[in-house]
């Protein structure tokens, strides 16, 4: 007996895989059901569905990025302390001494792909028609994903607390400051005023609300953490189940009529 | 003295050098792939009207690409005397074209072309030249300074790199449309019909994945390694950078702002923009061109998403970041980013146009309305000023959203839309539509007649 059939054939082996392995089509079938990370997918699927020139894997590589970006982040919560003390002096040990620094590259670096890859499965799923009938609600859900990712990526974009990070998030964020009727700089929001006191105040708006503060400081830090860490994460996770969910219940990968 | 702003070093001679060795090996498995097809062509007569063998032009085009390499990765040669270096006067004569009057006509007309000779550009050869061509041309261009300093910056990698993507996806697109619409035309099988058994997911897909996710991982870490992650000063709220920019994906936005307010290009645009993507399959009725690439059968939308995403995104966000310097101002590819750099700015509004230019008096004030208005309801005097001072930009604006769909029923294309549609789909499409075209509108706008604003309410923060 080789060692591989020895482990093939222990009970600890066939408590975790409760088939023998998928050389045959019988087994290959059967992985596919029994493994809970496989049954994401079906047990067949036409050729052209997994075909690169047709899909691109754009779909794929996004979340495989979305995969990469969660587990390094983890690794860089464990290090990063978002304060107005730590938060620079962190990122700055990431660089210098912490062994695995290169994390925050690889996590800035899949951020910067990941956005890139959504806008090429958007491009691609546009391109094959595969937002109309019976796909069109899985595409509402793409958009709304594609939002999220941009916000992960702002959101993130703050923690390094360099100049680089306080300014663009300044830059981006007064936009909200026109927000109509609820940016104190915006269309409207002088009609919202109850006997002479305006409800809308640069202490009251929507940037405000954004920023936790008037200007980018550390209650920012705090919010932008934790929407960047959990928040818009948990709600990605979820539309991506919801999205990949419907994928399979729209009848897989669109195909010709 | 040592040139502190060097646009050659040994170091980067040499990088140049390995670039052109990949460029050669590139082109070296090109050659061997036409070599291999055996196909021939006829030479000009000027050379005597012989067959030649495909591959060798290939062939030379690749051992002048060896020796180039050759040369840079040898060399001797004080950096400052080495002669392979972009002229200035190439580098004036592309830097005369820096406007974006310009950019943004060359990124249209750039993709229109692209759709009208589609079927030339999917062409194998075709692509490959071009391809050949940015790559040389960017190479090149590395021999300057300036075009060192913004193209190198290791956040703006990713976007050069989505320049060549962007452009080889949709050369893939494209590829697979003409060959689809030729077959459909023909009569015979689209290519997703064919070779479209029922396989198992189990091997074909989760290798492919597997293979996927780890060419992936080693991109990720190579990037890693090769890129350091940029951390610049501690953040300081008393020094405000110059340029501020937003992160590199909203600064399609934030150029935005150069035409638009604040309310508008930062919030009621970017709603827009996204509320538009989600209704996309609520409004295209059209029900060929699902499941396989055409473009024959949606030329319209395709055409439409592809100016959505072409030049208003994707060549938006490039202008933002190589071409827009201190204080906003626009500079070429190769121009030191001179913060003292001046460009004149007298904008002028449409009520000013009309009363001051037009009309030849003041803009109308309190004194101009009725006195009963003042004498009873002093609230209204300001409001109703203001209406009469913007009452030709606000009609404009109500007749481009509001009347222009009906006129473009006109049109015969957008009268089938009509009937298919139904009013409120209609109404939804069109102002969609006019809501995109109101970037380049007020582009062209304020290029031709320096127009600020159409409705001007600063009162209100209420300007368009
Ligand atoms: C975090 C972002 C996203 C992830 C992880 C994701 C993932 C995927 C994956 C894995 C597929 C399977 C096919 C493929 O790989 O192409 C898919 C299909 C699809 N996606 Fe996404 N997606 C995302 C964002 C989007 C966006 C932005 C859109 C559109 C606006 C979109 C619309 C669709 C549609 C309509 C399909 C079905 C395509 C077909 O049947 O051909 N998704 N998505």
């Amino acid at each position: 007996m080789s060692v591989g059939e020895y482990i093939r054939d222990s009970q600890l082996w066939k408590s975790v895989f409760r088939h023998p392995a998928p050389y045959d089509r019988r087994n290959r079938v059967v992985v596919m059901l029994t493994n809970f990370f496989l049954h994401l997918h079906p047990v067949s699927i036409k050729q052209q569905g997994i075909a690169l020139s047709y899909t691109w894997c754009m779909g794929g590589v996004t979340f495989f990025l979305f995969l990469v970006e969660t587990l390094t982040g983890v690794l860089l919560m464990f290090y990063y302390r978002p304060t107005l003390e730590w938060a620079y002096n962190d990122i700055l040990a990431l660089r210098d001494v912490t062994t695995l620094g290169i994390m925050r590259e690889i996590h800035r670096w899949g951020a910067h792909a990941m956005v890139i890859t959504v806008w090429l499965h958007m491009y691609r799923v546009f391109l094959t028609g595969s937002y109309k009938p019976p796909r069109e609600f899985n595409w509402v859900i793409g958009v709304l994903l594609l939002v999220l990712t941009l916000l992960l990526s702002f959101t993130g974009y703050l923690l390094p607390w360099d100049q680089l990070a306080i300014w663009a998030i300044t830059v981006g964020s007064n936009m909200a400051r026109a927000t109509p009727f609820l940016g104190y700089e915006g269309p409207g929001a002088q009609l919202l005023n109850i006997g002479g006191y305006d409800l809308i105040t640069n202490a009251s708006d929507a940037r405000f609300l954004l920023l936790g503060s008037r200007f980018v400081g550390e209650a920012t830090l705090n919010r932008f953490y934790i929407l960047h860490c959990v928040a818009i994460p948990l709600v990605v996770a979820l539309l991506i189940a919801i999205h990949f969910w419907r994928v399979r219940k729209d009848g897989g990968i669109s195909q010709p009529l | 003295m040592v040139n502190p702003h060097p646009d050659l070093t040994t170091s980067v001679i040499h990088g140049l050098g390995w670039a052109y060795l990949a460029l050669f090996l590139m082109n070296l498995v090109w050659t061997i792939r036409v070599y291999r097809g055996h196909t021939e062509f006829r030479s000009p007569e000027l050379f005597g009207g012989m067959m030649i063998p495909s591959a060798t032009p290939w062939a030379v085009y690749s051992i002048i690409l060896f020796l180039l390499s050759l040369v840079h990765l040898i060399t001797n040669a004080a950096p400052d005397t080495f002669m392979l270096v972009m002229p200035e006067f190439a580098k004036n004569f592309i830097d005369g074209f820096a406007d974006p009057t310009i950019f943004f006509a060359l990124s249209v007309g750039l993709m229109a072309a692209v759709i009208y000779f589609r079927e030339t550009l999917v062409k194998p050869t075709v692509a490959w030249t071009i391809l050949n061509m940015m790559l040389l041309f960017t190479t090149f261009s590395l021999t300057d300074y300036d075009f060192r300093q913004i193209v190198g910056k290791p956040d703006n990698v990713p976007i050069v790199s989505m320049l060549y993507i962007v452009a080889f996806f949709t050369w893939l697109y494209f590829s697979r449309a003409v060959e689809n619409d030729k077959r459909k035309a023909e009569g015979r099988p689209l290519f997703e019909q064919e070779k479209n058994e029922k396989i198992l997911v189990w091997p074909d897909l989760v290798y492919t994945e597997l293979i996927c996710m780890i060419a992936l991982t080693v991109i990720l870490v190579v990037w890693g390694v090769v890129l350091q992650a940029p951390l610049e000063e501690p953040a300081s709220a008393a020094k405000t950078p110059n340029p501020s920019k937003a992160p590199w994906y909203f600064l399609g936005l934030q150029e935005m702002l150069v035409y638009y307010d604040p309310w508008l290009a930062g919030v009621v645009f970017p709603s827009v923009i996204l509320g538009g993507l989600m209704a996309i399959p609520y409004i295209d009725f059209n029900k060929l061109g699902n499941g396989y690439y055409t473009f024959k059968d949606r030329a319209f939308s395709v055409s439409v998403f592809m100016f959505g995403f072409l030049p208003l995104w994707v060549a938006m966000i490039i202008l933002g970041t190589f071409l827009r310097g201190p204080n906003w101002n626009f500079f070429g590819i190769y121009e030191f980013w001179d913060v003292h750099k001046l460009e004149v700015l007298n904008n002028v509004n449409l009520s000013e146009y009309f009363w001051i230019k037009f009309l030849n008096r003041g803009l109308p004030t309190a004194a101009d309305i009725p006195n009963f208005i003042s004498a009873n309801v002093p609230a209204l005097v300001t409001p109703v000023v203001i209406l009469l001072r913007e009452w030709l930009g606000i009609l404009l604006t109500l007749l481009y959203l509001g009347v222009a769909p009906m006129v473009m029923v006109y049109i015969p294309k957008f009268k089938e839309f009509f009937f298919r549609m139904g009013f409120v789909r209609y109404m939804v499409f069109t102002n969609l539509l006019l809501m995109m075209l109101a970037l380049p509108l007020k582009m062209v706008l304020r290029w031709s007649i320096s127009l600020k604003y159409i409705v001007a309410i600063p009162e209100w923060f209420f300007n368009i």
